[in-house]
C-alpha cells in the first residue's frame, strides 16, 4: 500500500487536476470495508425473519452499495457534473421504463 | 456475442487519449501559438465516450434484469430459484468481485501517481479476483446443470442463465482488457495518457461490479 | 489524408500509394492514401458522410422497389404478382430496409458530414470509431439482405412479434439473418451515437455555446441520445429472440408460461423512440432551410430547440400506444393514451414556429424550400391522424388496418423523407460543389408530393373500411361499393406509388445531369446563415483554414449583414461577401494541421461482425474465427495512435510545432 502524498482535502473540486482530489488509498480501504459490512448485513438478513421490512431493507442496502461504488470508486462525486448527468440519465431512464413495463404486467400486484 | 463489440471497441478506444496532462500547464501558450482549442468542456473525449457507453449499458442490463424478474417465478418443470440457489457460495463470490473494485481503484490511484510497478500489480490482482468470480460462476452453472436446471428447462432457467451469462461475459471482457493493459504497460505500448487508460478500464470494471450488486440482491437474495 | 501543409500552392503531392509505417512492428498503418484506398481506409468525417449517404440512397431504391412490388400485388383483386409467402417477406424487408438501412443511416450520414462543419470542428471526436460505424452499418445491411439468396428473407413484419417469429411459425433462416443484421446495424448506431454526442459536447469552436448551435446539430444531438439509450433495449430483445430460435430458450414459448407481451414491450420501448429518431433529423433540416429561403431568422429558436428535446424525452413514455389492442388493461391504456396526446404539443410548437418563420418573409421557392414546406404540410396531416390513434377506442378500430399504414407513411415519408430531400437540394452545393438542377428539382418535388398523396391518402379510406395490413390479397366480393369501394382506392394507391417512383427517379437523373452538365456553384448560393457555409465548396479536408470564433447564433449571417436600423426597425446592410469572409479566414490560416490518419482496423473489425453473425446460423466454429478476427483487430486498433507520427511519413515531414486536432479513439 504505497500511501503517498495525496491531497487529503478531497471535497474541494477543481476541474483541471483530477489526480489531486478524491479519496486516499486508506479511505478507499475504509470504503471497501463499509461495502463488505453492508454485504454481510444483506446476507444475514436473508437468514433471520424481519417481516415486511425485509425487501425494502434489502433494496435500500443495494442502492447504498451502488451509490457508494459509483460516487467514490467511479469518482462521480468528485468529477465533472456532465459525467453524472450522462450516467444517471441512462440509469433513471432504465428504471423508469422497465418499472413501468413491469407494472403493466401487474408484477407489483 | 455480437453485442460485445461496441463495448470492446469503446473500451479499447480508451487507449487513444491525445491530451497529455503534461501539456496542460502550458496550455495557454499552446493556445495562443497555434490557435487550437482544447475540448470545449475541458474533459477528455475518451472519458465522455466511456460514460455515454455505461449509460447505454444501464438499459441493456435493465432489460435483462426485468426479463428475469418477470419470469423468475414461472417454473413449469425443473427446480425453482428457492430450491437451487446456494446463498453462502454466491455471497463469497460477490464479496470477491466487490473487493476487485477496491484493487481496481488502487490501480487507478497508483497510475495517477505514475507508480508503474503498483499499477501493474493491482491490475493483475484485479484480473485474478475477476477470474475467481468467473470461475465461481462456471462452477455454479455446472452444479445447477447437474441438478436438472438446463438452459431450456423453464422460463426461470432461460432468463437466469441469460442474465448472469451476460454479466459473466462482461467480466471476462474486463479481465482480457486488464491483462492486455498490463502487457501494454510493460512494453510501454499504451497510446495516449496511461493513467487515463487505467481509469477508463476501471470505470468499466466498476460498472460490471455495480451490475452484480443489483443482481445479487434482486436475483439471489429476494425470494421469488 | 494525414497532413495538410500550408500555403496550399506549396503542397507536394503525396506518393500515390498507402505508405505503411514501420514504427509499430507488425502493426503497420497507412498514413496517406489515394484512389480507392483513400475511401476504404478513410477516417475523414466528410468522406464517411458521403459513403453513408450513398449507401443509404442505394437501400432507399431497394426498399422502394420492394414497395412497388407490394403495390403491384395489391393493385387489383386477388393479385398474383407475389405469393403469400414472398409478400410477407416483401413488406417485412421494405420496412426494415427503409428504417434501418435508409432513414437512420441517411440521418447519420448528414450528421457526419455537417455537424463538425456546423460547430466549427475539423473532425468528429472518434474518427476511427466513425469509420467502424459506417462499415458495420454496411455489413449489417448485407447480412439482412443475404437472406433473399439463402432461403428467403424475414417474414415476421418489421416489429417481428414473438412468438410468431419463433421457429415453428417461420422455419426458414430469414428471421435469423434479420436478427443478426439488425444487431450489427445496432452496433453501428451505438458507436455513431457515442461519437456524435461526444463531438457536440467537446469539439465546438470557441464561442459556440449550446444555444448558438444550428438547429440541425441540436436535433442530431437529441436523435443520437435517443439512439444511445434505445439501441440496448432492442439488443436485449434480439438476443432473447436469437436464443429462442438458435438455442431453444423458452422466452416466448407460451406452453412454458411465457408472456407474449414481453417482446412487444421490449420492441416498442425501443421502437417508439426510434420513430422520433427517424423524424427529428428532418425537423432539424427544415429548421435550417426555412429561415434561409424566408430571409428571416428562425422564429423562436429556443422553442424549436426545447420542443425537440421535449419530443425526445416524452418519446420514452408513449410506447404502449402500439399495444392498445393487446389487452394491457384499462389503467395502462389510459395512461399511455394521455401521454400520447401530450406529445402532440411540442410537435405542434414546431409547426407553429416554422409557419411563423415563413410569415412575412421574402420567400424564395427553390426546390429545397418546396420540400421543406412540403414537410410542414404533409407531416401535419400525419400528425393529425396520429392524434386519432392516441384515442384508445378509436385506435382499437384502426389497429392493423391501412389507416395506420396511411398515418405512418405521412409522418415518415412526409416527415423524414421530404426533409432529407430538402437537405439534399440545400447542401448539395456544399458537399459536391454544384447546385442540383432546379427545373428537374421542381418536377422531382411535385411528382413525389403528388405521388405520395395518391399512394397514402386513399389508405385512410381503405383502412377505415377495414382493409387489413399485411394481407397479400383482397377480394372483389368484400371490396364494398360506391365511393368507399376499396378496389378503386387500391388502384389509385398503386398508380400513385409509380408516380412517386418516377419522382425519385428524376432525383437520380438530376444527380447525374448535375454532375455532368451544371457549372460549379457559387460560394454561398443560398445566402445561408450557419457556419458550414463559411468554408469552400466542397470543404477542404481540414474544414476550416482557421477555426472561427463564434459570437452569435447564425454566425455566418452576422458576418455578412449588419443591422443599422434603430429600435425595432430592422435594416440589414450587407457588410461582407462570402468570398471576403473566406479570404479573411485563409489569410490567417493555421500552418500545420494534423488530421487523424487512415486506418485498416475499423474495416477489419467491422468485417469480423458478419463472420461472427453467420456462424450463429451455420455453425459456431465460424463465429469463433470471427471472434478471433475481432480480437486481432481490436488489439491492432489499441496499439495504433490515432494520428500518425511525423516520422512515419515517407519522406518525414519537418518537426515544426504543429496544430493537433483534439480527437481521440
Amino acid at each position: 500500500m504505497t500511501d503517498q502524498t495525496l491531497d487529503e482535502d478531497h471535497v474541494i473540486h477543481t476541474s483541471d487536476d483530477r489526480e489531486a482530489h478524491g479519496p486516499t488509498d486508506r479511505q478507499y480501504i475504509i470504503i471497501a470495508l463499509i461495502l463488505a459490512v453492508i454485504t454481510g448485513a444483506e446476507v444475514v438478513l436473508t437468514y433471520i425473519d424481519v417481516g415486511p421490512i425485509f425487501i425494502p431493507t434489502l433494496l435500500v442496502l443495494m442502492a447504498v452499495k451502488f451509490l457508494i461504488v459509483v460516487s467514490y470508486f467511479m469518482h462521480l462525486k468528485f468529477d465533472n457534473r456532465i459525467f453524472s448527468v450522462l450516467f444517471y440519465a441512462g440509469l433513471l431512464l432504465a428504471i423508469t421504463v422497465y418499472v413501468t413495463a413491469l407494472f403493466t404486467f401487474r408484477f407489483f400486484d | 456475442m455480437t453485442d460485445l463489440e461496441p463495448g470492446q471497441a469503446a473500451a479499447v478506444s480508451t487507449a487513444h487519449g491525445v491530451d497529455d496532462v503534461g501539456e496542460t500547464t502550458v496550455g495557454e501558450v499552446h493556445h495562443h501559438m497555434h490557435g487550437v482549442s482544447d475540448t470545449s468542456t475541458g474533459l477528455s473525449n475518451n472519458k465522455l465516450g466511456m460514460w455515454l457507453f455505461l449509460g447505454s449499458e444501464c438499459l441493456l442490463f435493465g432489460g435483462l434484469i426485468s426479463t428475469y424478474m418477470l419470469y423468475r417465478g414461472r417454473v413449469t418443470r425443473g427446480p425453482g430459484p428457492d430450491q437451487i440457489y446456494d446463498i453462502p457460495f454466491t455471497s463469497v463470490s460477490s464479496f470477491v468481485l466487490l473487493m476487485s473494485s477496491l484493487t481496481m481503484v488502487l490501480a487507478v490511484a497508483s497510475a495517477n501517481r505514475r507508480d508503474v510497478r503498483n499499477t501493474k500489480l493491482w491490475l493483475t490482482v484485479t484480473a485474478l479476483l475477476g477470474a475467481t468470480f468467473v470461475g465461481g460462476q462456471v462452477y455454479e452453472f455446472t452444479t445447477f446443470y447437474r441438478e436438472g436446471l438446463g438452459y431450456t428447462t423453464s422460463l426461470f432457467s432461460s432468463s437466469f442463465y441469460t442474465l448472469t451469462g451476460f454479466h459473466g461475459v462482461h467480466v471476462t471482457v474486463g479481465i482480457i482488457m486488464l491483462l492486455a493493459l498490463v502487457g501494454m504497460i510493460s512494453r510501454d505500448r499504451v497510446t495516449g495518457e496511461r493513467s487515463e487508460v487505467v481509469e477508463l478500464v476501471g470505470l468499466y470494471w466498476h460498472f460490471v461490479d455495480i451490475v452484480w450488486i443489483v443482481i445479487f440482491t434482486l436475483v439471489y437474495l429476494i425470494p421469488a | 489524408m494525414a497532413i495538410i501543409e500550408r500555403p496550399a500552392d506549396t503542397v507536394t503531392s503525396p506518393p500515390p500509394l498507402v505508405t505503411p509505417s514501420t514504427a509499430y512492428g507488425s502493426f503497420r498503418r497507412p498514413v496517406q492514401a489515394e484512389g480507392w484506398r483513400s475511401w476504404v481506409f478513410t477516417v475523414d468525417h466528410k468522406r464517411l458522410g458521403i459513403m453513408y449517404g450513398t449507401t443509404a440512397v442505394f437501400f432507399f431504391v431497394v426498399g422502394g422497389v420492394e414497395a412497388l412490388m407490394i403495390r403491384a400485388q395489391l393493385a387489383g383483386p386477388e393479385g398474383t404478382v407475389l405469393s403469400s409467402d414472398v409478400y410477407s417477406q416483401m413488406f417485412t424487408m421494405h420496412a426494415t430496409t427503409m428504417i434501418f438501412l435508409f432513414a437512420v443511416p441517411m440521418a447519420t450520414g448528414l450528421a457526419n458530414y455537417l455537424v463538425p462543419l456546423q460547430i466549427g470542428a475539423r473532425d468528429v471526436a472518434f474518427p476511427r470509431l466513425n469509420a467502424f460505424g459506417y462499415w458495420a452499418f454496411l455489413a449489417g445491411g448485407i447480412v439482412l439482405n443475404l437472406a433473399w439468396f439463402l432461403g428467403g428473407a424475414a417474414d415476421g413484419g418489421w416489429f417481428m412479434y414473438a412468438p410468431n417469429s419463433s421457429v415453428p411459425f417461420s422455419p426458414s433462416n430469414g428471421i435469423d439473418f434479420w436478427i443478426l443484421g439488425i444487431q450489427i446495424t445496432g452496433i453501428a448506431s451505438l458507436t455513431s451515437a457515442i461519437n456524435l454526442i461526444t463531438t457536440v459536447l467537446n469539439m465546438r469552436a470557441p464561442g459556440m455555446k449550446f444555444m448558438r448551435m444550428p438547429v440541425f446539430t441540436w436535433m442530431v444531438t437529441v436523435t443520437q441520445s435517443l439512439l444511445l439509450f434505445a439501441i440496448p433495449v432492442i439488443t436485449v430483445a434480439l438476443f432473447l429472440l436469437m436464443f429462442q430460435r438458435t438455442f431453444d430458450a423458452t422466452f416466448f414459448s407460451v406452453e412454458a408460461g411465457a408472456d407474449p407481451l414481453l417482446w412487444q414491450h421490449l420492441f416498442w420501448i425501443f421502437g417508439h423512440p426510434e420513430v422520433y429518431i427517424l423524424v427529428l433529423p428532418s425537423f432539424g433540416i427544415v429548421s435550417e432551410v426555412l429561415p434561409v429561403f424566408s430571409r428571416k431568422p428562425l422564429f423562436g429558436y429556443p422553442f424549436v430547440v426545447f420542443s425537440g428535446i421535449a419530443i425526445g424525452f416524452m418519446g420514452w413514455g408513449v410506447w404502449a400506444h402500439h399495444m392498445f389492442a393487446s389487452g394491457l388493461g384499462p389503467l395502462s391504456v389510459a395512461v399511455f393514451s394521455i401521454s400520447t396526446m401530450t406529445i402532440a404539443v411540442p410537435t405542434g410548437v414546431k409547426i407553429v414556429n416554422w409557419t411563423m418563420t415563413m410569415w412575412g418573409g421574402k420567400l424564395r421557392f427553390s426546390t429545397a424550400m418546396l420540400f421543406a414546406m412540403g414537410l410542414v404540410v404533409q407531416f401535419t396531416i400525419g400528425g393529425l391522424s396520429g392524434v386519432t390513434h392516441a384515442v384508445a377506442p378509436s385506435d382499437t378500430q384502426q389497429t392493423d388496418t391501412y389507416y395506420i399504414v396511411a398515418h405512418f407513411h405521412y409522418v415518415l415519408f412526409g416527415g423524414a423523407v421530404l426533409g432529407f430531400f430538402a437537405g439534399f437540394y440545400y447542401w448539395w452545393p456544399k458537399i459536391f460543389g454544384k447546385c442540383l438542377n432546379e427545373r428537374l428539382g421542381k418536377w422531382n418535388f411535385w411528382l413525389m408530393t403528388i405521388g405520395m398523396n395518391m399512394t397514402f391518402g386513399p389508405m385512410h379510406i381503405t383502412g377505415l373500411q377495414g382493409q387489413p395490413r399485411r394481407t397479400y390479397q383482397w377480394t372483389p366480393e368484400r371490396a364494398g361499393e360506391g365511393f368507399f369501394n376499396i378496389g378503386f382506392w387500391n388502384l389509385v394507391s398503386s398508380i400513385g406509388s409509380f408516380v412517386l417512383a418516377v419522382g425519385v427517379l428524376l432525383f437520380l437523373i438530376n444527380v447525374i445531369h448535375t454532375h455532368r452538365k451544371e457549372p460549379p456553384a457559387p460560394l454561398d448560393p443560398w445566402d445561408a446563415r450557419a457556419l458550414e457555409w463559411m468554408t469552400t465548396n466542397p470543404p477542404k479536408e481540414h474544414n476550416f483554414d482557421t477555426v472561427p470564433t463564434v459570437t452569435a447564433l447564425d454566425e455566418f449571417f452576422h458576418r455578412k449583414y449588419q443591422d443599422v436600423g434603430e429600435g425595432d426597425a430592422h435594416d440589414l446592410q450587407r457588410i461582407a461577401t462570402a468570398e471576403e469572409i473566406l479570404a479573411e479566414q485563409e489569410a490567417k490560416a493555421d500552418e500545420h494541421i494534423h488530421l487523424p490518419s487512415p486506418s485498416y482496423w475499423p474495416l477489419l473489425l467491422a468485417l469480423s461482425l458478419p463472420v461472427i453473425a453467420l456462424g450463429v446460423i451455420y455453425g459456431l466454429v465460424v463465429s469463433v474465427v470471427g471472434g478471433m478476427l475481432a480480437i486481432f483487430a481490436i488489439f491492432g486498433w489499441a496499439l495504433e495512435p490515432a494520428t500518425a507520427d511525423d516520422s512515419e511519413f515517407d519522406p518525414p515531414v519537418d518537426d515544426e510545432p504543429s496544430t493537433e486536432l483534439v480527437t481521440s479513439d
